[in-house]
C-alpha cells in the first residue's frame, strides 16, 4: 500500500523537480522500508528515500536515532529562520523587553492611547510566537533529522503548554528549541527537567504562583498526572500535595538582578535564564512523597523528587504507551508496552534505546502502513510530498489548515496535549475539513511560495502528483475504486484534490 | 413540562423507526431535543449559582464572594429564593428564564471520579460507564443515547467528534463556529464517496457531505437577532445561536463545549475573568432559546462540567480542581424556577473531604432520570446507556 504512495511522489519530482533520481531509486525500495520512512518522517518524499538508500536499513536508522546535537536545515531553510527576529535575541530579553512595554502602556494615562498601547503590545506578542510556528513548520518539512522532529511535535504534546496564556506567546519558541527539541532524543529525565526549569511551563501549570503558605498544587498534578507516571498509577491526592510544597518558590523572573535575600538563603537560590528558584518563597519542612521522607532543602527536593518520578515502574509503561500509541497503534499490545517500558527501565529512559526497540517489534513492522495519520501527520506530509526539494516561504497556511483540523501549533488549551486516538481526528467533519486541504494544496500553492502580505499569485503553480509515464505501476496498487475515481479527474488539480482526500492517503 | 407534552414525547418515541440507519436529515418535527453543554475545565459552580445564606460561604472566600442580594448593589448576587443566589452577569440572560420557570438548578452534581483531573473526569462523564470497569472508549452516553433513540439526528457541534458521542454509528461533527462554502464540487463529492465506498469511513464520509449542506443552508439564513439590526453575535453566542437554528429544523440530538474555566489565578467576582466567561455563556443559551422559538417548549439543555472547585479560595484569587459541581437544566417545558435534587446546608461540616462540594446528585442518575421523562425509555433501555446507576426523577420533565 506505500510503494503506490511513493511512486506518486516519485511521479511529481520527475515532471516538477530536477532530481529525478528518486524515480531510479525507488524501485530498489521494498514497500515496507517505503512505509518504514514514512511513518519514521513527516512524510516519505523521493528525496528521503534517496537518503534512506544511500545509507542502507541500518545506518538510516541510526542516523535517525541519533542524530548530531547540532539542528541541521538546509541552506534556504536556514537562511529563512535566520531573517526572523526571533533568533537574534535571548529569550529573557526578549521577555524583559515585553514586560516593559507592557508596564510603559499601563502607566499612560490617556484611556485611548493606553488601549493602543496594549493592543500593538498584544500584536506584537502574537508575531513572536507566530515566528516560533514558521520555524517549528519549516524545521518539521526540511530537517533531515526527521524522527528528531517526529519527536519534537510528540513530546511538546505530552509537555503541553498553550500559548494563549499570560505572556507565553514570547516563551514558546524557545520552549520548543530548547527545552523540547534539544533532548527530544536523549534522556526522559532531561526532558521533565528542561520543561520544569522553562517559564513557559510554569507559567502554564502555575507554579509561578506556587509558594509557601500559597500553595497551588496544578502543576504537581499535572508532572504526576500527564507528564510521569500516568493518572490511576497509584499515587494519591496526599502525594499530590506533598509534591507542591516540594515545588513551592520554582517560579519565573525576568529581571536581571537576582532577589535580594537573607544570607542564610542566598546559595540556595537557584537561576536558568528566566526560571528562579527563590527559597524565600519555598516551604522548608520536610515532606512524605510517594512514601519517602525528602527533607527540606531547597531546589535538590525537587530534583530528588524527579528522580523518583522517573525511576517508577509506573513512568516506564506510561511513556512506553504514549510512545507506541503515536506510532504503532489505537491498541499496542500490553507485550510492545512491556517490553518497551523494560528498556525504559534499563537505559534510564534513554528514548532512542526505547523507540529501537519498537521499531525492532514484529507488532511494529506488521503495523507499517496502517497508522492513521493525525491532522499534523497528514499535512505536512501532503506538502513534503507536492513539493518536495522546493522550500515554501509562507507557512502561514499551514498553521490556518492545522488550526482548521482542530490541532494547530501552540493551540492545545489543556495540558494533556491533543488525543493521538484516531477516534478523534477520523469523524466526518474531521473528513470534511481534509478533504477542501487536499483541494487548496493539490489545486494551487495555496499562498505557499507567496510571501504574507504580497500582492498578486506569486509563485503559483499546482503540483503535478499524477505522472503519466509511470502512470500503469502505482495504478495497479490503488484500490479499484479509487482508480476509477482517479481516472474520472478532468484536471490534474482535481486528480491531486482526489489523491489527497484518497483513503489510501490517510494513513 | 404539561401532560400533554409528556404524551406527546412517549408517542413520538415509541413511534420511531428502530433502525439507525434510517434516519432522517429533515426536520424532527415536534420531538423532543436535548442539548447538552459541557463547560471544559471545571467551572467555580459555587460562585456562580451562590449559597447566599451561608456564612461560611463568605469567610471561606474574602476576595472572591460575590456579596448577598442587594437591590441597591449591581454587583450583588440575584436572588434565586433565600438560601441561593445568581451571578450577576446573568441578570439579563438567565434570570428572566429563570424567573419562567424554564431554568432548574441542580446543585451538588456531580460524579464517583475522585482524581480532581479534568480530563480523567471528563472522560468519565462522556463515557457513563462503570468507573471501576475497563474503559471502552468507542462508547460515550450520548453515542449509546443515539442508537437507543433511533429516529433522533444527532450532531457534535464541534470540530472534534467528542468522547460523549462515540458510537458504532457514524455521528456527525461540524466545527458550528467556522463553517464556510466547500470548495469542492458536487462531483468530485461523488468521486470521493467512490473512493471510501465500503470501506470503514464511508458512512462518516458521507454523512459528512450531507451534513455540511444542510447547515450550511440553515446558517446562510438571517439569524433572529441580526435581523432585529441588534449587534452581531461571536463567541459562544454565535455558536449557540446557530445552533439553535439548526436544532429548530434539523437536529434533535445535540452537544457543544465551552473552554476557558479552570480559574486558578484572579479568577474575580462579580466582575472579571469568570463573570465575562459565565455572562457570554448566558448571553448563548438565552440566544439558543430565542433562535429554537416555538420548539423551545419541546427542549431541554442541559449544562455540565466535570467538578467543582475548591470551596475555599486559594493564594492566587482563584479556586482549585473540587468535587461537586452545580449543574443546569432549562428548556421552555421544564418545571423549573428553583433548585431541584438533595441538598445540604452550605457549612464546613457538610464539606467533602473538608474542601468541596459533596456530590449528591450522579450525573448519570441526572440524565438517565431525564431521558426516562423525555422519551419514555424503559429500565432495560436505560441500563443500555448507564449501565449501573438507576435513574432519579427530578421532577424537571
Amino acid at each position: 500500500m506505500l510503494s503506490r504512495r511513493f511512486v506518486m511522489a516519485a511521479g511529481l519530482t520527475a515532471m516538477t523537480l530536477p532530481r529525478a533520481k528518486g524515480w531510479a531509486a525507488s524501485q530498489k525500495v521494498s514497500p515496507q522500508d517505503l512505509a518504514l520512512v514514512d511513518l519514521l518522517t513527516w512524510g516519505v518524499t523521493p528525496s528521503a528515500i534517496d537518503d534512506f538508500l544511500a545509507l542502507g536499513r541500518e545506518q538510516w536508522l541510526h542516523a535517525q536515532l541519533t542524530p548530531p546535537s547540532r539542528q541541521r536545515v538546509p541552506a534556504d531553510v536556514q537562511q529563512q529562520i535566520d531573517a526572523l527576529t526571533i533568533p537574534r535575541q535571548s529569550v529573557v530579553d526578549l521577555a524583559r523587553d515585553f514586560e516593559t512595554e507592557a508596564r510603559t502602556a499601563r502607566k499612560i494615562a490617556d484611556p485611548a492611547e493606553r488601549a493602543k498601547a496594549k493592543k500593538l503590545h498584544q500584536t506584537a506578542m502574537t508575531d513572536i510566537a507566530r515566528q516560533a510556528a514558521t520555524v517549528s513548520i519549516l524545521r518539521a518539512l526540511y530537517s533531515p533529522d526527521q524522527l528528531g522532529e517526529r519527536m519534537t511535535w510528540f513530546w511538546f504534546n505530552h509537555f503541553n503548554v498553550y500559548q494563549g496564556k499570560g505572556n507565553i506567546r514570547v516563551l514558546i519558541g524557545d520552549y520548543e528549541h530548547n527545552a523540547i527539541r534539544r533532548h527530544a532524543l536523549g534522556h526522559f529525565r532531561d526532558l521533565v527537567m528542561a520543561t520544569l526549569c522553562h517559564p513557559a511551563m510554569m507559567r502554564f501549570l502555575d507554579n509561578a504562583d506556587n509558594k509557601v503558605g500559597h500553595v497551588n498544587e496544578n502543576y504537581a498534578r499535572e508532572i504526576m498526572e500527564l507528564h510521569t507516571m500516568g493518572v490511576g498509577s497509584g499515587y494519591t491526592q496526599q502525594d499530590v500535595e506533598q509534591l507542591a510544597r516540594i515545588l513551592s518558590g520554582a517560579g519565573i523572573d525576568f529581571q536581571s538582578d537576582d532577589p535580594r535575600l537573607k544570607r542564610a538563603w542566598q546559595p540556595l537560590l537557584v537561576r536558568d535564564g528566566a526560571f528562579l528558584f527563590n527559597p524565600a518563597r519555598h516551604d522548608f519542612s520536610d515532606k512524605i512523597f510517594l512514601g519517602q521522607t525528602i527533607e527540606g532543602s531547597g531546589f535538590s527536593e525537587i530534583e530528588q523528587a524527579v528522580d523518583m518520578l522517573c525511576a517508577h515502574p509506573a513512568t516506564a509503561r506510561h511513556i512506553a504507551h504514549r510512545i507506541a500509541l503515536y506510532f504503532v497503534s489505537d491498541n499496542p499490545s500490553d507485550a510492545l508496552v512491556m517490553r518497551m517500558a523494560q528498556r525504559f527501565t534499563q537505559s534510564r529512559g534513554h528514548i532512542p534505546s526505547v523507540l529501537d526497540t519498537m521499531i525492532r517489534s514484529p507488532e511494529f513492522m506488521a503495523s507499517l502502513g496502517t497508522r492513521f495519520k493525525e491532522p499534523v501527520r497528514y499535512v505536512y506530509s501532503a506538502v513534503r510530498m507536492a513539493y518536495d526539494g522546493k522550500v515554501i516561504v509562507n507557512a502561514a497556511p499551514i498553521q490556518s489548515w492545522l488550526n482548521q483540523l482542530s490541532e494547530g501549533l501552540y493551540n492545545r488549551l489543556t495540558p494533556d496535549g491533543y488525543p493521538m486516538e484516531s477516534s478523534a481526528w477520523s469523524s466526518s467533519g474531521q473528513m470534511m475539513a481534509r478533504f477542501d486541504i487536499a483541494h487548496k494544496i493539490g489545486s494551487g500553492a495555496a499562498g505557499l511560495f507567496r510571501l504574507p502580505g504580497e500582492d498578486g499569485p506569486g509563485e503559483s503553480a499546482f503540483p503535478v502528483l499524477q505522472n503519466g509515464l509511470y502512470f500503469d505501476t502505482w495504478r495497479a496498487t490503488l484500490s479499484r475504486q479509487t482508480r476509477a475515481a482517479l481516472d474520472k479527474a478532468t484536471s490534474p488539480q482535481e486528480w491531486n484534490t482526489l489523491f489527497l482526500s484518497s483513503p489510501e492517503f490517510m494513513s | 413540562m404539561s401532560l400533554d407534552r409528556r404524551t406527546l414525547l412517549l408517542g413520538m418515541a415509541a413511534a420511531s423507526p428502530l433502525a439507525m440507519a434510517g434516519r432522517l436529515w429533515a426536520a424532527p418535527a415536534g420531538g423532543a431535543r436535548l442539548l447538552v453543554v459541557f463547560l471544559r475545565g471545571a467551572y467555580d459552580a459555587t460562585n456562580i449559582v451562590i449559597p447566599t445564606r451561608s456564612d461560611f460561604y463568605y469567610e471561606s472566600r474574602p476576595t472572591l464572594a460575590i456579596p448577598r442580594p442587594d437591590p441597591a448593589n449591581s454587583h450583588a448576587a440575584l436572588s434565586l429564593g433565600d438560601a441561593w443566589g445568581l451571578h450577576p452577569a446573568l441578570r439579563e440572560t438567565i434570570l428572566p428564564l429563570y424567573q419562567k420557570g424554564n431554568v432548574a438548578f441542580i446543585p451538588f452534581a456531580g460524579t464517583d471520579d475522585l482524581t480532581r483531573s479534568h480530563f480523567e473526569t471528563q472522560d468519565t462523564i462522556e463515557l457513563g460507564q462503570d468507573i471501576n470497569s475497563s474503559r471502552n472508549y468507542r462508547s460515550g452516553f450520548m453515542g449509546r443515547l443515539a442508537q437507543t433513540l433511533s429516529g433522533t439526528s444527532p450532531i457534535a457541534f464541534t470540530a472534534q467528534l467528542p468522547l460523549i458521542f462515540q458510537s458504532t454509528g457514524a455521528i456527525p461533527n461540524i466545527a458550528i463556529n467556522a463553517v464556510a462554502k466547500s470548495a469542492i464540487t458536487e462531483r468530485q463529492v461523488r468521486l470521493i464517496s467512490e473512493m471510501y465506498a465500503g470501506r470503514p469511513l464511508a458512512s462518516a464520509v458521507d454523512e459528512g457531505f450531507h451534513v455540511r449542506d444542510d447547515v450550511y443552508h440553515a446558517i446562510t439564513e438571517k439569524l433572529t437577532q441580526a435581523s432585529r439590526g441588534a449587534a452581531s453575535p461571536k463567541g459562544f453566542e454565535l455558536s449557540a445561536r446557530r445552533i439553535g437554528q439548526l436544532m429548530r429544523d434539523r437536529f434533535s440530538l445535540g452537544f457543544v463545549d465551552v473552554g476557558g474555566w479552570d480559574t486558578h489565578v484572579n479568577q474575580g467576582g462579580a466582575t472579571g475573568y469568570l463573570a465575562d466567561r459565565i455572562g457570554e455563556l448566558g448571553r448563548g443559551l438565552a440566544g439558543f432559546s430565542e433562535e429554537i422559538g416555538p420548539q423551545w417548549d419541546n427542549t431541554v439543555v442541559v449544562v455540565i462540567s466535570e467538578f467543582g472547585r475548591t470551596f475555599r479560595e486559594n493564594g492566587d484569587k482563584g479556586t482549585d480542581h473540587g468535587h461537586g459541581s452545580v449543574y443546569w437544566v432549562l428548556g421552555g417545558g421544564i418545571k423549573g424556577g428553583r433548585l431541584a435534587g438533595e441538598q445540604v446546608p452550605v457549612d464546613q461540616q457538610h464539606l467533602f473531604q473538608n474542601r468541596d462540594y459533596p456530590v449528591l446528585t450522579d450525573y448519570r442518575a441526572m440524565f438517565g432520570g431525564l431521558f426516562q421523562r423525555m422519551y419514555g425509555l424503559k429500565q432495560r433501555h436505560l441500563q443500555a446507556i448507564f449501565p449501573i446507576v438507576s435513574p432519579m426523577d427530578l421532577k424537571l420533565v
